[in-house]
């Protein structure tokens, strides 16, 4: 391996930033439930994901945003912070902009009233796909929560089954059970 | 021939940065060589939404890097020749290694063409891109070069 100035890379990495030349940057943000990978675009965050290793989400980002994905810390700086603010219990509900470019409309109405289930209350798929006009497409529901790009920030952690388990979740049971239990949900 | 996908930016710039960053030093010298290979890398993601494929990614990054530093040099004055002296030794280099600091007083076309050529293995058609010129040019200064290097040795 040849001599190559770490302090290079990071100007490198700044100035990509800086001239607006990315399709997506991402970093790793350290949170209690574990290493998040968290990437976004100019239009705003398209991706979190609880698995941090970056290999294995490049080749979807590139895929669904755009070849010229670059870790870079700084566009990902608001994204930290309130998921920070989230997990120290003093933000119940995000502000970031999302990109959520290529979905279905179904997908797109699906995650939108995900985004309005409140901060420590849970749902149900089946209300969740009543609510989009589909009451029969729990299931469908199920998978679209499954693919959530966005967890967290979309709280898929917030819907359950109608018997009241926690049924799954992206990132493990055990995650599902701690996002519920720091927002104090009732199950 | 089997479609190979233009690889994610990140890939690419870590499998390369050290070489593209080594080949520029021993073009420009230590202390130019950060400007440029930023310039590079800037470069090369301007040009990234264009490539059609992820073949000869490497020959792709050296000639722009080599075009940075021509332009570098028609910019300023040369380094001193003492910063190309110092460059860190590493193991196992190519036995080039030993000759390349003979390159460093050539004109600027030849010894871009005879480091992309017996450096780096680029043929000549990448050469010739890299260098602005045509290919049968580039063959020229590379040989011109050489001629050059063997009249100092002899």
């Amino acid at each position: 391996m040849s001599f190559f100035p770490p302090d290079l890379d990071l100007r490198f990495r700044d100035a990509a930033v800086a001239e607006g030349l990315l399709d997506v940057s991402y970093d790793i943000a350290d949170t209690p439930i574990g290493p998040l990978l968290v990437a976004v675009t100019e239009r705003g965050l398209c991706r979190i994901s609880f698995d941090p290793e970056p290999d294995r989400e490049l080749d979807g980002l590139a895929r669904d945003y755009g070849a010229r994905v670059l870790r870079a810390a700084s566009p990902i700086d608001p994204v930290k912070r309130e998921l920070d603010e989230y997990f120290q219990g003093r933000r119940r509900k995000f502000e970031l902009p999302v990109d959520l470019r290529g979905r279905s409309e179904f997908s797109l109405a699906v995650l939108q009233q995900l985004a309005d289930v409140p901060y420590g209350e849970v749902t149900t798929y089946g209300s969740l796909a009543a609510r989009t006009g589909r009451p029969r497409a729990a299931r469908a529901v199920g998978t679209i929560m499954n693919r959530n790009p966005i967890p967290i920030v979309l709280p898929c952690h917030r819907v359950v089954g109608s018997t009241g388990s926690l049924v799954g979740y992206g990132g493990g049971l055990e995650r599902k059970r701690q996002l519920l239990d720091l927002e104090h949900a009732p199950v | 021939m089997e479609a190979v996908s233009v690889p994610p930016f990140e890939r690419f710039y870590e499998e390369h940065r050290s070489a593209v960053f080594g080949h520029l030093v021993r073009l420009v010298g230590r202390q130019r060589a950060e400007d440029a290979f930023q310039e590079t890398f800037l470069r090369a993601l301007r040009g990234y939404p264009s490539l059609r494929h992820g073949r000869h990614l490497k020959a792709w990054v050296f000639t722009i890097a080599t075009r940075v530093a021509v332009d570098e040099s028609r910019k300023r004055p040369p380094a001193p020749t003492d910063e190309v002296a110092e460059l860190p030794h590493e193991d196992g280099r190519p036995a080039w290694a030993e000759l390349e600091h003979l390159a460093d007083e050539l004109p600027e076309k030849e010894r871009a063409a005879v480091v992309l050529r017996y450096g780096y293995d680029l043929p000549y058609d990448q050469i010739a891109d890299a260098l602005d010129s045509s290919e049968d040019a580039a063959r020229q200064a590379a040989s011109s070069g050489v001629r050059r290097l063997r009249r100092r040795l002899a």
